[in-house]
């Protein structure tokens, strides 16, 4: 009967026990999974920080446990912190290009209306009718400005 | 290091602390609680291990990366820094969205404006023969509409080899 050890037992060269708290997570078809969990944390660290969580939560810590491990092994200098710093930069960005485009659109608005008002003026400009209709006369009471 | 003060890891492990221990120079000993929980999490032969491979220039920020994700494996002992990234991602997202959506606003402004000529609404306002002042002037607005590279940039920081010369302790 072929062995069926787990990635952890196999690696550490021992025993797979019935209850060995690795083989769940870390099966033999995929060796390079323990292997990084292993160079970075310690399979005797990741045993107990396995035993230390409720069986429901283990999978998922020991993916987590795999993610970092890779990306500490990718970037030995910044591990995971790399991609953060990288998120939040990314953050940074799309927030100013935001603030950006609603200020262009604030200033949008306001010219629109300026302009709707200088469109109105100069039609009411008494010297400007006056030009228009051939009177000489310009107009100092304000109150001219309407008809 | 320095005098007869053995540095945090070595009061920790209990052992002489030699003139050139690796962790001296980053895990002084009035700071035990930041070895302390490296150790925890990573263990101190791995870190020695890790140290060792590096150039002495990057050893600070390697120790201050390890500290923060010791921390945050220890704050979240299922997720640790992944659950940061998980919530930056998320974070990235919703902001693409608004951008998107911004973005749209700002071109149907554009077109309504290139589009739709001008009028008043009250007759007498205006003159028939001037022409010259009904329209407005088409803006000359910069172009915002440039999309960045940022949609992608989610899943190549994945795959880019990230380098920084920042101190990584927030």
């Amino acid at each position: 009967m072929a062995s069926t050890r787990c990635a952890a037992c196999k690696y550490l060269r021992r025993r797979c026990p019935s209850d060995c708290i690795f083989s769940l997570y870390f099966p033999s078809n995929n060796p390079q999974r323990f292997a990084y969990v292993h160079k970075i944390f310690g399979a005797s660290n990741v045993g107990k920080m396995l035993q230390d969580l409720p069986v429901h939560r283990r999978a998922d810590a020991a993916d987590s446990l795999y993610y970092e491990a890779h990306c500490r092994i990718k970037d030995p200098v910044y591990g995971c912190v790399g991609i953060i710093n990288i998120l939040h930069q990314e953050i940074h960005n799309v927030q100013c290009q935001i603030a950006k485009i609603q200020a262009e659109i604030a200033f949008i608005g306001t010219h629109a209306q300026s302009d709707q008002q200088l469109q109105i003026a100069p039609n009411l400009d008494p010297n400007f009718l006056a030009e228009q209709k051939g009177l000489s006369n310009s107009f100092d009471d304000s109150s001219t400005w309407f008809f | 290091m320095g005098g007869n003060s053995p540095c945090a890891s070595c009061k920790l492990l209990r052992r002489r602390c030699a003139k050139d221990c690796i962790f001296a120079p980053y895990f002084p000993s009035d700071d035990p609680h930041k070895f302390a929980i490296v150790h925890k999490v990573f263990g101190a032969s791995n870190v020695s291990k890790m140290l060792q491979e590096l150039p002495l220039h990057q050893r600070a920020d390697t120790v201050s990366s390890l500290v923060y994700e010791a921390n945050a494996r220890v704050r979240d002992p299922v997720y640790g820094c992944v659950g940061a990234i998980s919530y930056l991602q998320n974070q990235v997202s919703q902001l693409q969205m608004q951008l998107a959506v911004a973005q749209a606003e700002i071109l149907c402004i554009q077109m309504q404006q290139e589009q739709a000529p001008i009028t008043t609404t009250s007759p007498v306002l205006l003159e028939e023969d001037d022409k010259s002042s009904l329209f407005l002037h088409q803006n000359d607005l910069p172009q915002f509409l440039t999309f960045s590279s940022s949609n992608n940039v989610i899943y190549d920081s994945f795959k880019k080899e990230s380098l920084f010369g920042q101190d990584m302790i927030s």
